[in-house]
C-alpha cells in the first residue's frame, strides 16, 4: 500500500479528515520552501502538495501562475523539485505528492520521472492537463513504482467520467470545486455535496477538495463533505505577506477547521 | 489510427473540466459535417457572405521576375475580413449557434482570428470576447479597433510572452471557467481533439477550390504547394485535398533572425516533440520542458508549437518544411505589392519568400500555387515602424 492510501485509511478509522496545504517549489526560493514544508507539517498538516512551476500553467489562476513565474525566474525546475524532496526528506517524513504540467514529465520520459522521483520520496503525483484518457503508460508505470497517480473530476464530469477517473486514481481523486481555475471564488451552494456523493456511489476510494477553498470556514464546511481538504492559492498568498507568526496562525486555523 | 491521433501526434491533454465539452463538441460535430441543413448554411455563407470561390490568379509579373516556374496565388487575402481564418470562423461560429452557446471566446495573434470571429459573432448573434497578448495589440492595433468595431471585447494578456501561446493560455482559462455557456472558437488546426480536424474541414475549402480551379486554368494538378505555417490552418486547409496526388508541398516556419539566434518561431528546424495547450506535437521548448520564448516579425507564425497533423505529415514525408527568415518576409512582402499591386499579409509572406527561392530553380513549365492567406493592410504600420518612418 502507498503511503497516501496508509494516510487516508488511519485517518477514516479515526473519523478525521486530511488538511493538503499547497506550495510552489521555489517561491520565494528552495530554502524558503523548505521552511514552510516544515511549517505545515509542524501545524498538522497530513499531506504536502508541492507545485513545480512550469511556463504554461492553464488550469491556474493569477496567484499561482506568478508564483510558477517566480520559481521559473529562481530556476526551479522538475530535476531541482526532485532533488529538493530528497534533500527535503532527511527532515520529514511526510507525505508529499508533486503537482505540475504534462510536459516537463513528458521531457523528463516517464518511466525516469517516476523511478527519481520514487527514490526522493515522493509518494504521488497531480497532472491537471493529463486526464486518464491520455494515461494507460503512466497509469502502468506509476502503480508498478507504487506512485500514486491522482486524477482530478469536475463539475462538469459525467457519470462515465467518473467512473473512468475513479478507476484510474490512486492514493485519492481530487475533486475540483468549481468550474474555473485554481484561486476562483468557491460557491457553498450543495452542489459540491451532491457531486461527491455521486463520486461514493461510483468508488470508496478517499475523495479531497481543491480549487477554491481559501478560509477556515470554506475548509470546515467542505471537509463536512469531503475526506481531505486542498488549499493552494490561499496559502500562496499568505506566504507571500511573510512567514511570520500569522501565517502560523493562519494554517493553525485551516487545521482547526478540517476534522 | 488512434481516434483524435495522427499517427503519435495529437490527442486530448486538457483539465478533466473541459474533458466533457470537447466529447459534446466531437459528437456534435460529427453530426453537424453530415447534416444537410447545417452544410447549406454553411456553403451559402461561404458564397454571399465571405466571397467564395477565392480566386486563383496567374501572378505572371511575380513569375516573369522570378525567372521560373509559374506562380498561382490562391487568393484568400479576398476572403470577407481579410484572411482565410474566416472559413473556420464562421463555420464554428454556425456551430456554437446549433449546440446552443450564446457566447463565443477566441485568441488571436495577428488579429485576424479575432476579426474573424468577431465577425461572425455579429452575424450570427453571440456575444464575443477575443485574448490577445500586449505585444501583438501594439502591432497590431488596427486589427484591435476592427474587433471593437465589431462589438467584440479585446481582452489584453499581460503575462508571460504576451503573444499568442499566452492568449491561448487565457482562453482555455476562461473556457474552462464557462464551458456551459461558452464555445472556444480556436483558431487553428491545433489544441485538443476534435479542434485539429475540425478546423482543417472548415479549411480544406481552400484546396477543394484551387485544385478545381488550377485543372480549369493549366489544365492539370500544379508541382507544388507552398503555404505559410503558423498554427498551420492555411496550409492544411490548401493541402488537404491534394494528399493523395502526386505534388510536392512545402510548409514555410518562421525563421525570424535566423534559427542560430534562438529568436525563430521553427518548431521543426528548432524544436522537439512535447505536449502543449492540448495535444502532443513539435514544440519549442528547453531541456525541462519548459516553453520558449519566440520571435517573428508576423504575429500570426510567432507561436512556440505547431497543429499535430503537420508532424505527421513531416515523419511520413508527405510535406517538406522549411522556413523564412524576418528579412526574406519583408522583401517578399514589398516584390509582390510592386509587382503585382497586392500586398501580402507578413504570414504569408513567408510563403512568397520560399517561392522567390524555388521558382528560378524550376523550369519555366512547372507550377506552383502559394497560399496567399491574408492580405497584408493590417501590417502596413507595422512594416513602416520596422522601416523607420512615421505614419
Ligand atoms: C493571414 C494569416 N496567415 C497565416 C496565419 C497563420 O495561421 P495558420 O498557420 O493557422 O494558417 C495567420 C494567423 O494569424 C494569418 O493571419
Amino acid at each position: 500500500m502507498n503511503r497516501i492510501e496508509k494516510l487516508f485509511k488511519g485517518l477514516k478509522a479515526r473519523n478525521k479528515k486530511a488538511f493538503i496545504p499547497y506550495i510552489m517549489a521555489g517561491d520565494p526560493s528552495l530554502e524558503k520552501t523548505k521552511e514552510i514544508v516544515l511549517m505545515f507539517e509542524e501545524c498538522g498538516a497530513d499531506i504536502v502538495e508541492l507545485g513545480v512551476p512550469f511556463t504554461d500553467p492553464l488550469a491556474d489562476g493569477p496567484t499561482i501562475q506568478r508564483a510558477a513565474e517566480r520559481a521559473l525566474k529562481n530556476g526551479v525546475t522538475l530535476k531541482k523539485a526532485i532533488a529538493f524532496v530528497k534533500d527535503l526528506r532527511q527532515k520529514t517524513k511526510i507525505p508529499l505528492v508533486l503537482m505540475t504540467y504534462y510536459n516537463p514529465i513528458f521531457k523528463y520520459g516517464e518511466g525516469r520521472f517516476l523511478a527519481d522521483a520514487k527514490d526522493a520520496g515522493v509518494d504521488g503525483v497531480i497532472i491537471p492537463d493529463l486526464p486518464p484518457d491520455e494515461a494507460g503508460e503512466f497509469t502502468k508505470l506509476a502503480k508498478n513504482t507504487a506512485m500514486a497517480a491522482i486524477f482530478l473530476l469536475a463539475p462538469t464530469s459525467t457519470a462515465d467520467r467518473i467512473k473512468k477517473v475513479a478507476g484510474a486514481s490512486r492514493g485519492f481523486i481530487y475533486y475540483v470545486s468549481i468550474t474555473g481555475i485554481t484561486g476562483a471564488q468557491l460557491l457553498l451552494d450543495g452542489s459540491i455535496e451532491t457531486s461527491i456523493n455521486d463520486i461514493r456511489r461510483i468508488t470508496d476510494k478517499p475523495v479531497a477538495v481543491g480549487f477554491g477553498v481559501s478560509t477556515p470556514d470554506e475548509a470546515k464546511a467542505v471537509a463536512g463533505i469531503s475526506d481531505g481538504v486542498i488549499i493552494g492559492s490561499a496559502i500562496v498568498k499568505k506566504a507571500q505577506e511573510g512567514l511570520n507568526g500569522e501565517f502560523r496562525n493562519f494554517l493553525l486555523k485551516l487545521r482547526e477547521a478540517i476534522k | 489510427m488512434k481516434k483524435g491521433y495522427f499517427g503519435q501526434y495529437g490527442g486530448r491533454f486538457v483539465p478533466e473540466t473541459l474533458m466533457p465539452a470537447l466529447i459534446e463538441l466531437e459528437e456534435a460535430y460529427s453530426r453537424y459535417r453530415k447534416d444537410k441543413d447545417f452544410q447549406k448554411e454553411l456553403a451559402d455563407l461561404q458564397k454571399t457572405y465571405i466571397g467564395r470561390p477565392t480566386a486563383l490568379y496567374l501572378a505572371k509579373r511575380f513569375t516573369e521576375h522570378l525567372g521560373g516556374a509559374k506562380i498561382y496565388l490562391k487568393r484568400e487575402d479576398l476572403a470577407h475580413t481579410g484572411a482565410h481564418k474566416i472559413n473556420n470562423a464562421l463555420g464554428q461560429a454556425l456551430l456554437a449557434k446549433r449546440i446552443g452557446k450564446k457566447r463565443v471566446i477566441a485568441e488571436t495573434g495577428a488579429g485576424q482570428h479575432g476579426v474573424a470571429t468577431a465577425t461572425g459573432a455579429a452575424l450570427i448573434g453571440l456575444e464575443c470576447d477575443v485574448y490577445m497578448g500586449t505585444q501583438d495589440m501594439k502591432r497590431q492595433a488596427l486589427n484591435v479597433f476592427r474587433m471593437r468595431l465589431l462589438g467584440a471585447r479585446v481582452i489584453e494578456v499581460a503575462i508571460g510572452s504576451q503573444t499568442l501561446k499566452d492568449a491561448i493560455n487565457e482562453s482555455l482559462r476562461d473556457w474552462t471557467t464557462n464551458v456551459r455557456t461558452t464555445h472556444y472558437i480556436l483558431g487553428t488546426v491545433f489544441g485538443p481533439h476534435p479542434f485539429p480536424s475540425m478546423v482543417r474541414d472548415f479549411q480544406s475549402i481552400i484546396g477543394k477550390e484551387a485544385k478545381r480551379q488550377i485543372l480549369q486554368a493549366a489544365g492539370r494538378l500544379p508541382d507544388y504547394l507552398i503555404a505559410c505555417v503558423g498554427g498551420g490552418s492555411n496550409a492544411m486547409g490548401l493541402f488537404h485535398e491534394f494528399l493523395g496526388d502526386d505534388i510536392k508541398m512545402i510548409g514555410v516556419e518562421a525563421g525570424g533572425k535566423g534559427i542560430d539566434t534562438g529568436e525563430h518561431a521553427a518548431r521543426f528546424a528548432g524544436g522537439s516533440v512535447g505536449v502543449f495547450q492540448g495535444c502532443k506535437t513539435y514544440l519549442l521548448q528547453d531541456d525541462d520542458g519548459n516553453v520558449l520564448g519566440t520571435h517573428s516579425v508576423s504575429a500570426g507564425l510567432d507561436y512556440a508549437s505547431i497543429g499535430p497533423e503537420h508532424p505527421y505529415l513531416r515523419d511520413n514525408g508527405r510535406v517538406q518544411y522549411t522556413y523564412a527568415t524576418d528579412d526574406e518576409a519583408l522583401a517578399a512582402f514589398e516584390l509582390l505589392s510592386k509587382k503585382e499591386g497586392i500586398i501580402p499579409a507578413l504570414e504569408s509572406a513567408h510563403a512568397l519568400a520560399e517561392a522567390v527561392k524555388l521558382a528560378p530553380k524550376l523550369s519555366k513549365d512547372k507550377i506552383i500555387i502559394i497560399n496567399l492567406s491574408g492580405r497584408g493592410d493590417k501590417d502596413v504600420q507595422h512594416v513602416a515602424n520596422i522601416k523607420g518612418i512615421e505614419l
